[in-house]
C-alpha cells in the first residue's frame, strides 16, 4: 500500500511531463484548442437547456446555471474513468519495456482530466454571475467536495484501468455504464424532485452527495450535512483503499498481458 | 563483488490464446452459469531454476535457441516482470534496452520520449535536460527529433534507445538484442561506448544470436536450453558447445527431413510428378547419403567424404542402363554432373536388385545448401527413373569463400628485397 504511493511520488517528475503531454496534445492539435473543452460543457448545457426548459417546459429558475454546477464535476469523473479504461492499454509498449510502477499511467489521466475540469471553473463562475448568482461562505466548502471527489474518481481509475488489461471489453462496458449513470445521478434534475419513494434508489447512488452538495454550494450558498460530507469523505477514502488493493493485485501481471 | 545474483529462479506464463475468459461478458456469464473458472489455464514454463551471478565489471553473455527464455530472463533482471520462484538481486542502478524502441511512446516526439526515457531510466528531470543536445547527438537524429517517433526506422528507433539507455548512466545494462539493427558505423559507436562503460567498472548483459559478439564481449557466458541453464562458464567453451548442440540438432533434422522425403517418393510410386518422372523398367527405391562412419548424414562439413548410396530394383530387363547423378545449388545453379556412360563404367547384370554407390573423396563446395538428383536412363537418354531436386543436404564450413566449389590450392607470398 505505501510503496504504490511512495513510487507515485518517487516518479512525479515523469507524472509530471506526461500530464503535460497530455494537456498539450489536447490544446495544441486543434485550432480550438482550449475553447473546446470549454465550449463542450457549455454545449451539454445548452442542449439540455433547450430540451427541459423550452421543449418540455419544467420550471425552474436559473436551470442552466444549476445544469453547469453537475456537468462539469461529472465530465471529470467520466472522462477520467473512461480514460483511465485505456491507460495502461495504449501504454503497453512502454509497461513491456521498461521498468517503471504501472500506477503512474492511471494517475496521470485523473490529474489530467482534474486540471481540465479547474480550467472549467471560471467558465462555471461566470455562468453563475450571469444568471444572477450571489456566491457567500458555502464556497469554502468545494474545496472538500473536490478533493473526495478527487479520491473517489482516482481510486475508481486504478481499478477500472488494471481491469481492462484482462478484460478487453470494460471499455466498451464501461460507457454504456457511465451514461446510464449519468441520468442516474442528479445532475439534469435536482435530487429534491425526486419523488419520495425513488429517493431511496437515488441515494444508493454513491456520487449523488458529491453532485448534491456542488449544487447546494454554488447555486444556494448552503452546505450539505455533516453526515453528506462524512459520506463523502468515507467514500473518497474506501474507493481510493480498494482501488490501491485491486491495482496491487493485478500490478504483477499487467506487463505480461498488456 | 557480485553485481547479479540470480537464484532459483522460475517464471510461468499463462498462455494468452487459450485464456479462459478475455472478456468481462464471459466471466460474468461463467459465474452466473457456476462454472469454475475454466480448468487451470493453460501455462508454460519460461524459466526453470535459473541460477547464476554476474561479478560487478563483468559483461555476461546469455545465448541459446528462439524461445529458450532468454528475453523473459532479461526482463526479470530489469524489473519488469516478477519471478514466481527464487531471488534476484541486482546491485546498482540498471539500464535496460529491451528489444526494439526501448519502451518509447509511438505517439510522442523524439525529445518527449527522451524526456520519458531518461526519467524512467533514473534520470532527473534536470539531468536529462543537460544531456539532451548530446543524446540527439550521439542517436544521430537531430533532423527528426521532434517528429512523432512512430515515423522513425527501426535503426533510428534502436540509435534513440541506445543512446538515451548509455547517458543514464546505469551500473548494470541490460541489452536484448538491440544491437542487430543498427549499421555498421553505429554499431561500432555502440561498442566503442560499452568498451568505456565496462573500463568504469560497470556490469553488462547482452542477449545475443550473434556469438562472434558474445565471445568478443563477454567474459562469461550462460547458455540456456528451454529455460534451464545449459552450460555457463567461459565463452570460447559455451559456445563451443552451443555450436555443437545446434549443428548435432540440424543434422537430425536433416535425417529425419531425408526419410520423409523418400518415404513420399515411395509412396507416391507410380505418380509423374515434376520431381520425378520415368518408365520405371528400372526404379530407384532409395538414395541415401553416408558419412565415413556409415552413417546417414545430411550435414557435411566442407570436405568430407560422401558416399552416395542408390538402391535399384528392376522390374523389366532392359538392354542398357546408365546411372547418373548431379549436384544442385540452391539456386538451382548445376554444379557437378556425371554418369555411368561418360565416365566408360561397365555396367554388370544388374539382376533383380542391388546398389551403386557413388564415391565422393572430397565435398568441397563452399557453406550452402545443394540438392541431389539421381536418374537411372537408358543410352539414348530415355528415363526410367528420374529424381530430380528431392534430396537436399547442406555444407558447412568455417571459411568464408565464395563461390561454388573450393580448388585445391595453396599460396606463395614473396616479397622482392628491396635494394637499399
Amino acid at each position: 500500500m505505501r510503496t504504490t504511493f511512495q513510487e507515485l511520488i518517487r516518479y512525479r517528475a515523469l507524472i509530471q511531463t506526461l500530464v503535460l503531454r497530455d494537456l498539450k496534445a489536447r490544446y495544441r492539435g486543434s485550432t480550438l484548442g482550449l475553447l473546446w473543452t470549454l465550449l463542450n460543457p457549455l454545449l451539454h448545457m445548452g442542449i439540455y437547456a433547450l430540451v427541459f426548459s423550452v421543449y418540455i417546459r419544467i420550471e425552474m429558475e436559473q436551470y442552466p446555471a444549476f445544469l453547469l454546477c453537475g456537468i462539469l464535476p461529472w465530465m471529470w469523473f467520466s472522462s477520467a474513468l473512461f480514460m483511465g479504461t485505456t491507460a495502461i492499454i495504449e501504454s503497453g509498449s512502454l509497461l513491456k519495456k521498461v521498468v517503471f510502477p504501472p500506477q503512474v499511467l492511471p494517475t496521470v489521466t485523473v490529474i489530467a482530466t482534474f486540471i481540465n475540469f479547474l480550467l472549467g471553473l471560471p467558465l462555471l463562475f461566470g455562468i453563475l454571475l450571469l444568471f444572477g448568482v450571489t456566491f457567500g461562505w458555502a464556497l469554502l466548502a468545494l474545496p472538500l467536495i473536490i478533493v473526495a471527489q478527487f479520491a473517489l474518481t482516482f481510486g475508481l481509475t486504478l481499478i477500472v484501468s488494471a481491469v481492462s488489461v484482462r478484460y478487453r471489453d470494460v471499455p466498451p462496458i464501461l460507457g454504456h455504464v457511465l451514461s446510464f449513470w449519468f441520468f442516474l445521478t442528479p445532475i439534469i434534475y435536482p435530487a429534491s424532485s425526486v419523488p419520495e419513494r425513488f429517493r431511496a434508489l437515488l441515494s444508493l447512488n454513491p456520487v449523488t452527495p458529491f453532485f448534491v452538495a456542488y449544487q447546494e454550494a454554488l447555486l444556494y450558498n448552503r452546505l450539505v450535512s455533516w453526515e453528506a460530507f462524512g459520506a463523502m469523505i468515507c467514500l473518497g477514502v474506501v474507493a481510493l483503499l480498494v482501488g490501491v488493493l485491486v491495482f496491487e493485485r493485478l500490478r504483477w501481471s499487467l506487463a505480461e498481458e498488456v | 563483488m557480485v553485481a547479479v545474483q540470480v537464484d532459483g529462479v522460475s517464471k510461468r506464463f499463462r498462455r494468452q490464446t487459450v485464456q479462459p475468459s478475455t472478456t468481462l461478458k464471459s466471466a460474468v456469464v461463467d459465474f452466473l452459469r457456476g462454472r469454475k473458472v475454466a480448468e487451470t489455464p493453460s501455462t508454460f514454463q519460461a524459466l526453470k531454476e535459473v541460477t547464476f551471478a554476474v561479478p560487478g565489471g563483468q559483461s555476461l553473455g546469455i545465448i541459446g535457441r528462439n524461445g529458450s527464455g532468454k528475453s523473459t530472463l532479461l526482463k526479470l533482471l530489469a524489473g519488469i516482470y516478477r519471478p514466481d520462484h527464487g531471488k534476484i538481486v541486482v546491485h546498482g542502478k540498471v539500464g535496460a534496452l529491451l528489444e526494439l524502441g526501448a519502451g518509447f511512446h509511438p505517439e510522442f516526439s523524439g525529445r518527449e520520449n527522451i524526456l520519458i526515457n531518461g526519467i524512467v531510466l533514473g534520470l532527473s528531470k534536470r539531468e536529462v535536460r543537460q544531456q539532451l543536445e548530446d543524446i540527439i547527438r550521439f542517436a544521430e537524429l537531430e533532423s527528426f527529433i521532434d517528429e512523432p517517433v512512430k515515423t522513425y526506422s527501426v535503426g533510428m528507433y534502436m540509435r534513440l534507445g541506445f543512446s538515451v539507455a548509455v547517458h543514464a548512466n546505469p551500473d548494470v545494462l541490460l541489452i536484448d538484442e538491440v544491437l542487430a539493427v543498427g549499421d555498421e558505423g553505429f554499431v561500432q559507436k555502440c561498442f566503442d561506448r560499452l568498451a568505456a562503460f565496462r573500463r568504469r567498472g560497470k556490469t553488462i548483459i547482452l542477449v545475443s544470436h550473434d556469438l562472434g559478439t558474445v565471445s568478443r564481449w563477454c567474459d562469461a557466458v550462460v547458455w540456456l536450453e528451454d529455460g534451464r541453464v545449459q552450460e555457463h562458464g567461459m565463452p570460447q567453451r559455451v559456445i563451443d558447445l552451443y555450436r555443437r548442440h545446434i549443428a548435432d540438432q540440424e543434422a537430425e533434422a536433416a535425417v529425419g527431413e531425408h526419410l520423409r522425403i523418400a518415404e513420399e517418393v515411395n509412396q507416391a510410386r507410380e505418380v509423374e510428378t515434376s520431381n520425378r518422372w520415368g518408365s520405371r523398367e528400372v526404379e530407384i527405391v532409395s538414395v541415401k547419403m553416408l558419412h565415413t562412419s556409415g552413417q546417414e548424414r545430411y550435414v557435411y562439413q566442407s570436405g568430407e567424404p560422401v558416399r552416395i548410396v542408390i538402391h535399384y530394383r528392376v522390374h523389366r530387363p532392359v538392354a542398357d542402363t546408365v546411372f547418373g547423378i548431379a549436384l544442385m545449388r540452391g539456386d538451382g545453379l548445376w554444379c557437378y554432373g556425371t554418369n555411368t556412360a561418360v565416365e566408360d563404367i561397365a555396367l554388370p547384370p544388374l539382376g533383380e536388385e542391388g546398389t551403386v554407390e557413388v564415391l565422393l573423396e572430397h565435398l568441397d563446395f563452399v557453406a550452402g545448401t545443394y540438392y541431389l538428383d539421381v536418374a537411372v536412363h537408358a543410352m539414348d537418354g530415355y528415363p526410367y527413373d528420374y529424381h530430380h531436386g528431392l534430396y537436399s543436404f547442406t555444407v558447412k564450413s568455417d571459411l568464408q569463400e565464395v563461390g561454388v566449389c573450393r580448388i585445391p590450392h595453396s599460396w606463395a607470398i614473396k616479397p622482392m628485397i628491396a635494394v637499399p
